[in-house]
């Protein structure tokens, strides 16, 4: 027993225990067996019962269920029965829910934070200073969507029936950046939370059921994943939301693969921590303890990969092995705690792994030397130095408490080092020197850069990846997006192609280049266009390309994998320049595309009716068409501006829009001309590279389009255009890890195969099945959607202060 | 008056400052200037020092009573009289009654201030009420609290203070050279009257408050040390703005930075505005977290304060009783 005295001459903290009496109460002393929420009630159904432990001290909680497929079928129709009355609502009323969970989040915010903190094994601190506050004011921010939903995204509805899936590492506030849009947005939502950590979503659900939320508009089914395998591919959810590893998230997209449902991941990370000689080292040192040993490092944009400018490498490292000497490992429930447990023993087993394997690869393993607790799953901060780029170490996600350090000479070298990583979640950035920081900040690849500060969240700026870290955003506007789709009112039925249809055997023929040309003029070649060049295709075949009346017209090149390749590589030769220049050149450009193409207007509507067997009027009509799109993406290039988002901390947040890089289009049948390049100065006037598949039945007017672009200043690579069998080169494209998005205007089977291809490097994928494009005769919605399309947001945190 | 108790009863730490004193470097303009303080993450580590930190029960008490032995006991005003200076002595020799003390379990000799910080005029009546105690006497000067009497009166003011037996001397800089960033001249400052001090230790004010960014406070407080500062000192307690926890953080990272390039312990001394025992804490906190457990010790770090004892001395009897205390029944300092 500590004495008065004894602390008084020897001045350490001494426990302070945060009591678990009321979450006891809740847990029933750990003898409480849960069911799922569905429909407004609580059902045990028919799956496994298993129990979930305080990692900390391996007590029991509670008891609850692996859902099975019938819990799902049962959860999602509640979901589906509940959903038209919860769209008619309207948006206020929505508000009012919203607000109220908002607020009953706040009245029970103590009770909150310790289950968690049990359930999870995260420091009281985080639950209560982080994890709870940041989940209530989640429900605030989008209880302000809902209200003003119907002003703010005019011509939009709900997706349907949403399903989310959330991991064990933040459990309620990833509920609540799931759940809070979905419904403001007005969709009913199935969730289901991490088998780790299901109890928080429980109060949540038992919450929700006290203040009056409708039966049905928010179901929770526990389980594993088989649970949330049977909620991905239940076919009455319209959209799945997904956090968790990149390993599950490659899963979800191919097992959505083709069936139409949206789809946002949010996945893992190996964040950089880029530390300038001209930072405060001292607040780069604790940048670090909140970067990486924030909830024992198990977050997905943790700052594990720390580049330190070679010439203070020594001095920081210094600084930060004495500051770990600080940091206290022990009980979460302990308020002066900064570590608590890992979350389960297998994930302990896990981080031991890399770091065995680090110290196998010639890497320097340090641990401070505090003790750690040895009961319950605990391990200590720890600093890993001289690996080899190449370990394992430094190129995965560790998802622990553990810091890989390397060294850069240059602000150069510090890009290129933060951007040689398969993810793009987030990056931190340490310097006083603003120039520098407002440099580096664009370059890097991840949906999130914070200057001089780390992990910094808020509802109102939106989070989610570049590169295999996931798409889609969570928070503010542009997460809103993520739950509405164009209404049914705005999106055109799908136009057929011009005209209808052609006689049989019409179109590109099945068979090589033996048909009959014309020959009633000189012989016209038509190439591929990659890297600014006119190629020859590869294999060396040719397609026939019919006209209306199945006469044999032209031969167009018939494109293959390698000629995709080529194009891809010219491709991303062009992308960063491209993206460099500025919005005023680009809109001169494309201006000058406009001009060059109305010089040729009636060159291209006589083509246009060759081919495709338009009326004289409607050819015209699309040539027109064709040049306004080059004018409305000129005008879009400069005006599609980022936004400062109002964050509740002294600093400036800025929203960029960036260009998503290259972009493969692949082109439907309906308006040949209009569309292949309406979809391609959409893409190029927001800093994008294309490699556009021109119509498989008429490939003339994109090809043709050569001689247009060519003599606009494009600069070669930006554009590259392919033509033949989608079959033969579109799974190629969709399949290139260089390749970071898909259009997909023609919406057919091969559109699901190609976003099955697409999981390898989880690239974007647009397929326009509502058919939101008619490019005849482009809305302004339709541009809106183009511009969305065409760019990602990236959000810059920039405190500030003398 | 109350009789010292027996110099062998008290701890070793009970020494008024360190024995070892600061005997400073060269002024390193380049390290001066390379100093940087990131004002936000200075902020936001401000902030959750005391969220990532809590002090309960048995440790409460203890801290608290630790915190009364940090305490530059002070009257700063311009009606102060011997009277008042006398009583303020008979506070600092006994800060804590000693029924509370005895049921805390700790004896009465261990728990006095470090010292009491009085205008120059009152050095005498101080240093006659403390006699025999132990507790330094403390005296501002070189034109406290603005600083701009002329140079050589303000030398003099020292020698005079430290004639009257000050054996701590808290002087002030002159703001506007850094302001100017003209550290040379504040380094040929601070070590004149560190010179004029003598035996008697140096705490230098810099007058945070008036220093415009806490870059400027790291500058000023790194050049004080060079010059031979035994203490870096907030504020006068004059200024609107005085000791805040983000300014002791920049000061406190300053103290480590000079122990790290010379191995010479500086004090840090809080003053201003700190009123509660939960700010002691905070501060405590901060000195524990940035420079460690020597540093929390009233050789090394004070906090200099008129009311916060009487908000100790209510938490403490709580502790004792387990009764809310009022603040009536405790004598005024």
């Amino acid at each position: 027993m500590t004495s008065v005295r004894d602390a008084f001459v020897r001045p350490d903290y001494g426990p302070a225990p945060e009591s678990p009496a009321t979450a006891d109460e809740w847990l029933r002393g750990g003898e409480r067996a849960f069911g799922h929420y569905v429909a407004g009630r609580w059902a045990d159904g028919e799956g496994a019962v298993h129990r979930t432990r305080c990692p900390a001290d391996g007590r029991p909680l509670a008891s609850f269920r692996y859902g099975t497929g019938d819990d799902v079928d049962r959860a999602v129709a509640a979901a589906h029965a509940a959903l038209p009355g919860w769209r008619k609502i309207g948006g206020h009323a929505r508000a009012r829910h919203l607000y109220r969970l908002a607020r009953q989040i706040q009245k029970r915010s103590r009770l909150f934070a310790v289950v968690e903190s049990l359930d999870n094994g995260k420091a009281i601190r985080e639950a209560r200073d982080l994890d709870i506050p940041l989940a209530a004011r989640h429900f605030y921010h989008h209880a302000g969507w809902a209200q003003l939903i119907d002003d703010e995204f005019p011509g939009c509805e709900p997706v349907g029936v949403v399903g989310q899936i959330i991991p064990w590492n933040f459990p309620l506030l990833m509920l609540a950046w799931k759940v809070a849009p979905a419904l403001a947005a007005g969709n009913t939502v199935v969730l289901k939370p991490a088998e780790y950590t299901p109890l928080s979503a429980l109060l949540f659900a038992e919450l929700a059921d006290e203040t009056g939320l409708p039966p049905g508009v928010l179901n929770i089914v526990t389980g594993d994943g088989a649970t949330g395998a049977a909620l991905v591919r239940h076919p009455d959810v319209a959209k799945i939301a997904f956090t968790g590893s990149t390993e599950v998230g490659r899963e979800i997209r191919r097992a959505t693969a083709g069936t139409g449902k949206h789809l946002s991941l949010e996945l893992g990370g190996k964040s950089p921590f880029v530390v300038f000689e001209t930072a405060d080292l001292d607040a780069a040192v604790e940048g670090v303890v909140d970067g990486v040993w924030l909830n024992q490092g198990q977050v997905c944009c943790a700052g594990s990969r720390l580049l330190v400018q070679e010439s203070v490498e020594e001095d920081l490292l210094d600084r930060l092995r004495a500051r770990m000497e600080r940091i206290r490992v022990g009980h979460p429930l302990d308020k002066s705690i900064d570590m608590g447990a890992i979350v389960d023993g297998s994930q302990m087993d896990r981080i031991q792994g890399f770091l065995t394997a680090g110290e196998d690869d010639g890497a320097v393993i340090w641990q401070p030397s505090r003790a750690v607790p040895e009961e319950g799953f605990f391990l200590p901060p720890t600093l890993c130095t001289g690996a080899p780029a190449s370990s394992p170490i430094v190129t995965d996600e560790i998802f622990g408490p553990v810091l890989v350090s390397l060294t850069f000479r240059t602000p150069a070298e510090a890009v290129a080092l933060a951007n040689d990583t398969r993810y793009g979640l987030a990056a931190s950035i340490w310097t006083e020197d603003l120039s520098l920081a407002l440099d580096v900040a664009p370059a890097i690849k991840a949906g999130t850069v914070w200057v001089n500060c780390t992990n910094r969240f808020d509802a109102a700026s939106g989070f989610g990846g570049y590169r295999e870290s996931g798409f889609g955003r969570e928070g503010g506007r542009e997460g809103m997006w993520e739950y509405l789709k164009p209404a049914a009112s705005v999106a055109g039925t799908r136009p057929a192609a011009t005209p209808d249809p052609v006689p049989a055997g019409g179109g590109s023929s099945g068979s090589d280049s033996s048909g009959t040309a014309p020959r009633d003029r000189i012989d016209r070649t038509r190439k591929l266009w990659i890297g600014g060049r006119q190629m020859r295709p590869d294999g060396g075949y040719s397609l026939t390309v019919r006209d209306a009346s199945g006469t044999a017209l032209a031969e167009v090149p018939r494109g293959n994998r390698k000629d995709v390749r080529n194009a891809v590589e010219a491709a991303a030769g062009a992308r960063r320049s491209w993206a460099a220049t500025t919005a005023y050149l680009r809109s001169q450009i494309l201006y000058y595309v406009a001009e060059n193409l109305a010089v040729r207007a009636d060159e291209f509507a006589a083509a246009l009716q060759r081919a495709t067997g338009a009326t004289p009027a409607a050819a015209s009509a699309e040539v027109d068409a064709a040049v306004r799109a080059a004018f409305t993406f000129a005008a879009w290039a400069d005006k599609h501006d980022g936004s400062v988002h109002s964050t509740p901390f002294r600093n400036v947040t800025f929203a960029m829009n960036e260009p998503v890089g290259t972009v493969a289009i692949r082109c439907g049948d309906a308006a040949p001309l209009a569309g292949s390049l309406g979809a391609i100065v959409a893409a190029l006037s927001q800093g994008n590279v294309a490699v556009v598949v021109a119509s498989e039945r008429f490939p003339i007017p994109a090809l043709d389009l050569v001689q247009v672009l060519e003599t606009s200043d494009i600069p070669p690579g930006t554009v590259n255009i392919l033509s033949g069998r989608h079959g033969e080169v579109y799974p190629t494209l969709a399949a290139h890890d260089d390749v970071d998005q898909l259009w997909d205007f023609v919406a057919d089977g091969l559109s699901g195969e190609a976003e099955r291809l697409s999981a390898g490097n989880l690239k974007r994928v647009w397929v326009d099945r509502e058919g939101a494009i008619d490019w005849r005769s482009p809305t302004a919605h339709a541009s809106e959607t183009l511009l969305r399309k065409a760019t990602r947001v990236k959000n810059i945190w920039v405190p500030y202060g003398v | 008056m109350t009789v010292a108790a027996p110099a062998s009863a008290r701890p070793a730490r009970r020494a008024p400052t360190s024995s070892l004193r600061n005997p400073g470097v060269p002024l390193d303009l380049d390290g001066v200037r390379r100093v940087r303080v990131n004002r936000a993450a200075a902020d936001h580590r401000a902030a959750t020092l005391t969220t990532r930190r809590s002090v309960k029960r048995e440790w409460q008490a203890g801290w608290l009573l630790r915190a009364v032995t940090l305490i530059d006991l002070t009257t700063l005003a311009g009606d102060d009289t011997p009277g008042r200076v006398r009583r303020l002595c008979g506070k600092a020799r006994r800060p804590v009654r000693h029924d509370i003390l005895g049921a805390l379990g700790v004896p009465a000799p261990e728990v006095t201030v470090a010292a009491a910080c009085v205008y120059h005029g009152l050095a005498p009546a101080a240093r006659a009420a403390l006699d025999g105690s132990g507790i330094p006497v403390a005296v501002v000067s070189t034109g406290f609290p603005a600083g701009l009497s002329p140079f050589a009166t303000r030398l003099r003011e020292i020698e005079e203070s430290v004639a009257a037996g000050a054996e701590e001397v808290d002087i002030v800089i002159t703001r506007g050279l850094a302001l100017r960033g003209d550290w040379e001249r504040l380094y040929d400052e601070v070590a004149a009257f560190r010179d004029a001090c003598g035996d008697a230790h140096i705490k230098v004010i810099l007058g945070t408050g008036e220093l415009g960014t806490l870059a400027n406070v790291a500058r000023a407080a790194t050049v004080a040390m060079m010059a031979g500062a035994d203490f870096v000192k907030t504020s006068t307690g004059k200024e609107k703005v005085n000791a805040t926890l983000p300014v002791g953080l920049a000061m406190a990272r300053a103290v480590r930075d000079y122990f790290r390039a010379t191995g010479v312990r500086v004090g840090l001394k809080a003053a201003g505005g700190i009123g509660t025992a939960k700010d002691a804490l905070a501060w405590m906190i901060l000195v524990k977290e940035e420079l460690g457990d020597a540093w929390l010790d009233p050789g090394l770090f004070r906090i200099g304060a008129s009311s916060l004892l009487a908000d100790i001395e209510r938490q403490l009897e709580h502790h004792a009783t387990g009764r809310y205390s009022a603040f009536h029944r405790h004598p005024v300092g």
